[in-house]
C-alpha cells in the first residue's frame, strides 16, 4: 500500500460493498468512504485524487449522488500527467452530463490537450468531447476537431471523425466545414478510419442539403470502391466475421448509399450493380451476414432501384420471414412494413405468415405484426383478417388485449361497408375483452347504435345474449345496460327481427333482472352502476308493470357511499313516486346522438393523445364511415352528414338536437313548463356521465 | 445511433453505464429500472429486440450479464447485436475468459475498452487487435508513469531518512 495515501483501496472498497447484506449496510459503506473522500477533497490530497475519482465512479454507478467529486474531474484533467488525465476524462463522462454548468470549465483544458504532442492524451480529449460535448462548446472547439482529421495518426483521425458527428449534431450549421475532410478521408486504406469517415459523412447528408448535394457529386463512387473491395477481398483475418470481411463496414456504406440514392435515379443507376452483388452473393447462415443483407435490403427499397433489384429484395424478405430464428423474424416483420409502401402486393402475398406472427409466444414479434396487419388491411381483406384477429382474442395473453382490440376496432370502424357487420364485430369484441376496451371506443358504438334505427332491435338483443355469457366484461356490460334502458321494448317484443335473427323470449321482469345483475355485481364501477340506475329509470316508464319492483332496486342505493349513485337513486326514486306526469316525457329515447360532432369531439381528442404519445397510432381518427347496410330514405340526411365526416376535417353540423351543457341548468329550472325540451335533459344526463362529471339536477326533487 | 449502453447482472445489478445522449441523473435511474425489468423478464427463445418508448432495445445475455444498446427504430439491430458481441470478444480477450467480477473490480478498464469501441454513440473500430492494442498501450503509459513516482518516492523517502 502506498505509504503516502490513508484510506481504503479501490478493490477493498468494492469488496466491502459488496460483502453488505443489506441495503442499510451498503448505504453505511457508502456513506463512510463519501465522507472520507469529501475530506481528501477539502485538504486537496493529490496523491490519491485519482484513487477516489475511481471509487466516486462506482458509487455513481450504484446510484448515489456524487456531484461533490465534479470539480476533482477538472483538476485531474488539468493535472500533467497522463494516469491522472485518464480517470478524469473518464470521470467527466460518467458523473457529467453537457447540461452541467462546471462542463464550461473544462473548455480550456480540452482545448489544450486537444493540441497536445501526445496522440493518447489527444484521443482522450477527442472522445471526452465527443461523448458529451455541449453545443457551445462544439462551435468553440470545433477548428481544433477539423484540424485533427488531418492528423497524421489513424487513432487521432479516426476520432476526430467521430467528434465531429457529435458536433453536427450539436450545431448543424457547422457541417459545411467538415465536407471536405469528411469526403478525403473516404480515401483512405484503414478500416476504422473508414467507417468512422462514412458515418460522419451520413451525419452531414442528414444535417445539411448542401453536404448531400457535395456527397452525391464527390463521393458516390469512393463508396462503390470501397464496398468492392471489402465485399471481394480476400481472407483477412482481423477483419473476418463467420466469413464475412469487416460486416460493420459493409453496414455503414450501405447505410450512406441509401441516403445518397433517396430521390437521385442516377446515383441509384450508379449503384445498382453492387447492391445485387452483395445480396446474392451473401450468404444467409450467420447473424453478421444477415445483417448485411437487411441493410441491403432496406437500402434496395430506399432508392430508386430497379424492379429486378426490388424483387430479389422482396425474395431475401421472404427468406427472413420463413426464418425460425425470432431475431430474423422481428427485423423481417419490420422491414416489410417499411416495404408495404413500395410494393403493397408483395407484401400481401405474406399475409398468412404475418397473421401467424400476431399469435408468437414473443411480445416483440406479436407487436410489430399486429401494426403490420394494420396496415395490410384493406377493402377486399378486411373479413377474413378481422375474424382472425377476433378469434385470436379468445387465446390473447392479457396483457395483449388491450392492443389487440385497439386495433380490431380501428379496423373495424374504418373499413366496415356495412353497419351490421361493424356491431356484431363489435359485440364479439366487447364480449371477449370488454374490460381491455378502450372507452372512446365504446362510446362510438353507442353513437352508432343511436342512428341504425333498423339495427337497435338486433343490437339490444344480441347485448342481452352477450351478457348473460360474459357478465364480467366492463364495457359490455354498460353499452348492454345503456340499450336495455333505451330500447327495453325492442327486446321484449322481438321487434325489428333481421331474417338471419333467432327469436328470443325475454320477459319484461327478465329485462329489469339483467340490469339488477350488472348494478348489484360487485366488480361494477361507479359508471356502470350509475348507468344501470338510468336504465332502470328507463325502464320503469317502458315497462309499467315492473314499476314498484325498480323503485324497490333504485331506493335500495339511497345509502350508497357513493354520493353519485346516492344522489341518483334518491332523485330516481321521487321521478318514479311522485312525478307520474311527466315520467313518460321526461324518459323518451333519447334522440339520435349527433355523430358528426362526436366525431369531431373524439378526433381532437385523440389528437392531444397523439400529440402527446408516440406517432406510431396516427391512424386511430379515421372516424366512422358507416353507410346504412339497410337502404332507407329517411337517412338521407344522415347520410349526407356522414359522408362529409369522411373527409378529413368533419363537419359541424347544425342540425343536432344537442344543448350546450350551460343550457341544462335552464332547463331543469323550467321543468315545470317545457316538456318539449325534456328530452335535452337525458341528452345532457347522458353527455355527464360520459364525460365523468357528478350531474346535479336536485332540482328535480321537490 | 446508439443512446445508451447498459451492462445489467441477472440480480438487476448495473455493471457498467454509457450515455450518449444527455438523460438527467433521476432519468437515468428511472431508464435503467424499466430496461432491467423488461430485459430480465424475457424468455430465452425470445428475440433479442424490445419495442421501448419507440426505441430498440437490443440486448444479449452472456453467462451472468445482460448487455444492453438503446438504438433508433431505423436503425439495424442485427448490426448492433454483432457490436455487442464484438465489444464482449474483445473483453474476453483483454482479461482472458472475462467473468463477471473482472467487470466489477476493473470496472473502469470495460470504460476504457468501450470508449475505443464507440465514440458519440457510433462505432469507432472494427478490428479487436487494433482496440486490444490501443488499449494496452495506454495501460503501458500508466504503469510507466506510476513506477516513475514511485522511484521517485522513494528516492525522497531515502534522501529525507
Amino acid at each position: 500500500m502506498n505509504p503516502f495515501s490513508s484510506g481504503t483501496r479501490l478493490r477493498d472498497m468494492i469488496r466491502a460493498i459488496r460483502a453488505c447484506k443489506t441495503a442499510a449496510e451498503e448505504r453505511a459503506v457508502v456513506r463512510r468512504e463519501c465522507a472520507e473522500i469529501r475530506s481528501a477533497i477539502s485538504e486537496n490530497e493529490q496523491e490519491i485524487r485519482h484513487r477516489n475519482m475511481a471509487k466516486l465512479m462506482f458509487i455513481h454507478m450504484l446510484g448515489y449522488p456524487t456531484h461533490f467529486g465534479q470539480m476533482e474531474c477538472l483538476k485531474l484533467i488539468a493535472a500533467a500527467g497522463f494516469p491522472e488525465k485518464r480517470i478524469g476524462y473518464l470521470g467527466l463522462m460518467l458523473l457529467l452530463d453537457e447540461r452541467q454548468e462546471v462542463l464550461m470549465l473544462v473548455t480550456n483544458s480540452l482545448k489544450q490537450d486537444l493540441n497536445h504532442s501526445n496522440q493518447f492524451i489527444v484521443g482522450l480529449a477527442l472522445c471526452a468531447l465527443g461523448n458529451i460535448c455541449s453545443a457551445e462548446m462544439a462551435r468553440d472547439l470545433s477548428p481544433e476537431v477539423e484540424r485533427l482529421m488531418r492528423s497524421r495518426e489513424a487513432n487521432t483521425k479516426k476520432k476526430a471523425a467521430l467528434c465531429s458527428i457529435r458536433i453536427v449534431r450539436k450545431v448543424p450549421d457547422l457541417a459545411e466545414n467538415f465536407m471536405g475532410p469528411a469526403s478525403s478521408l473516404l480515401k483512405e486504406k484503414h478500416h476504422g478510419i473508414l467507417i468512422s469517415a462514412v458515418q460522419l459523412c451520413t451525419e452531414l447528408c442528414k444535417a445539411s442539403k448542401d453536404a448531400l448535394e457535395y456527397m452525391r457529386k464527390n463521393c458516390i463512387e469512393g463508396l462503390v470502391r470501397i464496398l468492392k473491395d471489402v465485399s471481394n477481398s480476400s481472407y483477412a483475418p482481423e477483419y473476418d466475421i463467420a466469413g464475412i470481411s469487416d460486416p460493420f463496414l459493409h453496414i455503414r456504406v450501405l447505410k450512406l448509399m441509401r441516403v445518397l440514392g433517396q430521390g437521385d435515379a442516377d446515383c441509384s443507376e450508379y449503384m445498382n450493380d453492387i447492391l445485387a452483388q452483395v445480396a446474392t452473393r451473401t450468404e444467409s447462415k450467420k447473424n453478421a451476414a444477415n445483417a448485411i443483407l437487411y441493410e441491403c435490403v432496406q437500402t434496395i427499397m430506399g432508392i430508386e432501384a430497379t424492379s429486378g433489384l426490388r424483387v430479389l429484395a422482396i425474395n431475401i424478405l421472404g427468406r427472413f420471414l420463413s426464418n425460425r430464428d425470432n431475431n430474423i423474424r422481428y427485423v423481417a416483420l419490420n422491414m416489410l412494413m417499411r416495404a408495404i409502401i413500395v410494393d403493397t402486393q408483395a407484401v400481401q402475398r405474406h399475409r398468412t405468415t404475418i397473421l401467424e406472427c400476431v399469435k408468437d409466444a414473443d411480445a416483440s414479434i406479436r407487436n410489430r405484426a399486429l401494426e403490420l396487419v394494420f396496415l395490410l388491411v384493406n377493402d377486399t381483406n378486411v373479413k377474413p383478417l378481422t375474424k382472425e384477429l377476433v378469434d385470436y382474442l379468445y387465446v390473447a395473453d392479457p396483457d395483449f388485449k388491450e392492443d389487440l382490440t385497439a386495433k380490431i376496432s380501428s379496423i373495424v370502424e374504418k373499413f366496415s361497408q356495412e353497419k351490421l357487420w361493424y356491431l356484431d364485430q363489435m359485440f364479439k369484441v366487447l364480449s371477449l375483452a370488454g374490460n381491455h376496451v378502450k372507452d372512446d371506443v365504446w362510446h362510438a358504438l353507442v353513437v352508432v347504435i343511436s342512428n341504425a334505427s333498423e339495427l337497435q332491435g338486433f343490437s339490444v338483443r344480441s347485448l342481452y345474449k352477450a351478457l348473460q355469457a360474459f357478465v364480467d366484461q366492463g364495457s359490455l356490460v354498460r353499452v348492454a345496460v345503456w340499450c336495455i334502458g333505451e330500447y327495453g321494448e325492442m327486446l321484449v317484443n322481438n321487434v325489428g327481427m333481421l331474417q338471419a335473427e333467432e327469436p328470443i323470449t325475454v320477459t319484461e321482469s327478465d329485462a329489469v333482472d339483467a340490469v339488477e345483475v350488472a348494478l348489484n355485481r360487485y366488480s361494477a364501477d361507479v359508471t356502470t352502476r350509475a348507468m344501470s340506475l338510468v336504465a332502470l329509470l328507463k325502464l320503469s316508464s317502458r315497462f309499467p308493470s315492473t314499476s314498484e319492483r325498480i323503485k324497490q332496486i333504485v331506493s335500495q342505493n339511497k345509502q350508497n357511499i357513493v354520493l353519485e349513485l346516492q344522489q341518483r337513486s334518491i332523485e330516481f326514486s321521487s321521478i318514479i313516486q311522485r312525478h307520474q306526469s311527466i315520467r313518460p316525457s321526461l324518459l323518451e329515447r333519447m334522440p339520435a346522438l349527433d355523430e358528426a360532432s362526436y366525431l369531431v369531439k373524439r378526433a381532437s381528442i385523440t389528437q392531444e393523445a397523439i400529440a402527446a404519445d408516440k406517432p406510431a397510432l396516427a391512424v386511430t381518427h379515421g372516424g366512422l364511415k358507416l353507410p346504412n347496410g339497410v337502404a332507407k330514405p329517411a337517412t338521407s340526411l344522415l347520410a349526407d352528414l356522414l359522408d362529409l365526416s369522411t373527409d378529413d376535417a368533419p363537419a359541424i353540423t347544425t342540425a343536432s338536437t344537442n344543448t350546450a351543457p350551460s343550457d341544462f341548468l335552464q332547463d331543469l329550472l323550467g321543468i315545470g313548463g317545457i316538456n318539449s325540451s325534456t328530452t335535452g335533459i337525458y341528452f345532457n344526463i347522458f353527455i355527464l356521465v360520459h364525460m365523468g362529471f357528478p350531474c346535479y339536477f336536485s332540482n328535480l326533487v321537490t | 445511433m446508439i443512446h445508451f449502453v447498459l451492462l445489467i447482472s441477472r440480480q438487476g445489478k448495473v455493471r457498467l453505464t454509457k450515455w450518449y445522449k444527455p438523460y438527467p441523473q433521476k432519468e437515468r435511474s428511472k431508464v435503467i429500472k424499466e430496461i432491467s425489468t423488461l430485459v430480465l423478464s424475457r424468455g430465452p427463445k425470445m428475440c433479442n429486440f424490445v419495442d421501448w418508448h419507440g426505441y430498440r432495445v437490443v440486448y444479449k445475455r452472456y453467462a451472468s450479464l445482460y448487455f444492453c444498446m438503446c438504438i433508433d427504430a431505423g436503425d439495424n439491430e442485427l448490426e448492433t447485436l454483432q457490436i455487442i458481441h464484438h465489444y464482449v470478444e474483445i473483453l474476453d480477450r483483454y482479461f482472458g475468459n472475462v467473468c463477471e467480477l473482472d467487470l466489477i473490480f476493473n470496472f473502469h478498464k470495460a470504460y476504457f475498452i468501450l470508449d475505443e469501441v464507440l465514440i458519440a454513440g457510433e462505432l469507432q473500430e472494427s478490428n479487436k487487435k487494433t482496440v486490444l492494442r490501443l488499449v494496452t498501450t495506454q495501460d503501458s503509459l500508466v504503469e510507466a508513469a506510476k513506477e516513475e513516482s514511485s522511484s521517485l518516492r522513494s528516492i525522497i523517502a531515502q534522501a529525507t531518512k
